[in-house]
């Protein structure tokens, strides 16, 4: 059994990521990927959304009706969102201005929704719970991963330290100021995708239509 | 009348939602294969979109402001920390709404658009809109204005995506670029063409 707890939780992280496989709650990935320091922000709060939203909906899975369920999940999810936006803006005003819209956008993320609708509502609270949690972590991994390159690159620096110091600064390094620009987050989240299925190629996408060669006569 | 035009103007090319804010992304890269679907999504987005917005606007001013609730006799309760959850309601039962009606009023509307009805309340280019309202202090007008364009800037980022992707599908693409992977690079680059309005100020 614990065996199995540790599977989920390490399952999303390669194997089943939400953001490269299962195409979920993209838009923050890209947006909030320009410096580490708030792409690890929103990695803990989407993980304890995920991870709670999941718990508290799997415990009254057993009484909610089905016709209103997407509501009911919808006022959960709202409510722990509200108390992440709460926090956020008393002890970390300036990430939490940064962040702006998107902390209230973990609402409609579809990592937490697609969670509670795809495992909560059929299993028990603790391994919801966990679920979530490895849910979350796959997305953060996703999101540290783009920060990281699009932070040291664009800016030359790691949660906001100097690491490669830049020519204004009067250090060598010319940054690539394409990165901290929205576009460069398509760019990277692509690639990535095509790392993760050079490595597991059992995530490759069929083909709709097969080039066929001319055979030479 | 110069400053709508100016918004609109801003809100459909220069901060498109979906390719400058990435906001409704997980439908704009799920249902982005077919030209007519997409259509469909961008349209129901945009009268959603333009329904919302304004109606936020009104719960914003009339009830959650501090102060709003003055002409109810309690002038010092400030509600803004309940915004999230109103606006998700007010999204989820407008959408509710527009669907039934659709449903008794304009049947073939709703046999166009009925499918992606619900798929709109999770989007998240809806509640962004009424998020970036409630943040920029758009006045009444104001709402109403960059709601419509907004909604449209999206459908217009879709169907474009869509075009494209229509005829990617017949291209030889590395394998794991296969799908996903190449959709992304597609919207990077249509994203650094939408950059290139940035400067556009009327």
């Amino acid at each position: 059994m614990a065996h199995k707890r540790r599977e989920m939780l390490t399952d999303p992280l390669v194997d089943n990521n939400p953001i490269t496989l299962q195409v979920l709650g993209i838009c923050s990935a890209l947006a909030v990927t320009s410096s580490m320091q708030v792409a690890l922000v929103m990695t803990i709060a989407v993980t304890l959304v995920t991870g709670f939203s999941s718990m508290f909906i799997s415990v009254i899975r057993n009484h909610i009706p089905s016709s209103i369920r997407i509501i009911v999940q919808m006022v959960i999810i709202a409510s722990l969102v509200i108390l992440v936006d709460q926090v956020l803006k008393a002890y970390a005003f300036e990430i939490s201005k940064t962040l702006s819209v998107f902390v209230g956008l973990i609402i409609t993320n579809c990592i937490v929704m697609g969670r509670a609708e795809a495992f909560a509502m059929k299993n028990p609270p603790l391994d919801s719970f966990i679920d979530g949690v490895g849910n979350g972590l796959g997305y953060g991994l996703i999101l540290m991963l783009v920060g990281f390159i699009r932070e040291l690159f664009g800016a030359g620096s790691l949660f906001g330290i100097t690491v490669l110091p830049t020519v204004n600064n009067g250090g060598w390094y010319v940054p690539n100021g394409m990165l901290l620009l929205p576009p460069s987050a398509f760019f990277i989240i692509g690639l990535i995708i095509w790392a993760f299925r050079a490595w597991k190629p059992s995530q490759v996408e069929e083909r709709e239509y097969k080039i066929q060669s001319v055979e030479a006569h | 009348m110069e400053a709508y035009l100016a918004l609109a103007v801003k809100a459909i090319f220069v901060e498109n939602l979906a390719l400058s804010f990435f906001l409704g992304m997980c439908t704009f890269i799920a249902v982005s294969k077919k030209i007519s679907t997409a259509i469909g999504l961008g349209i129901s987005v945009m009268i959603v979109q333009s329904i919302t917005v304004p109606a936020n606007n009104l719960i914003l001013t009339y009830l959650l402001a501090p102060g709003a609730l003055a002409w109810a006799g309690f002038s010092d309760v400030d509600l803004t920390f309940l915004g999230l959850i109103s606006y998700i309601g007010v999204i989820a039962a407008l959408v509710q709404i527009l669907e039934m009606v659709l449903d008794k009023y304009f049947p073939p509307l709703y046999n166009a658009l009925g499918v992606f009805l619900p798929l709109i309340t999770v989007n998240c280019a809806i509640l962004g809109g009424s998020l970036f309202m409630v943040e920029r202090g758009y006045d009444f007008g104001e709402s109403v204005v960059y709601g419509v364009s907004s909604g449209f800037g999206w459908a217009l980022a879709i169907t474009a995506m869509a075009g494209v992707r229509e005829k990617l599908k017949y291209s030889d693409i590395p394998d794991g670029l296969q799908g996903l992977g190449i959709t992304f690079v597609t919207a990077g680059l249509m994203a650094m063409a939408f950059m290139s309005f940035s400067g556009v100020k009327l």
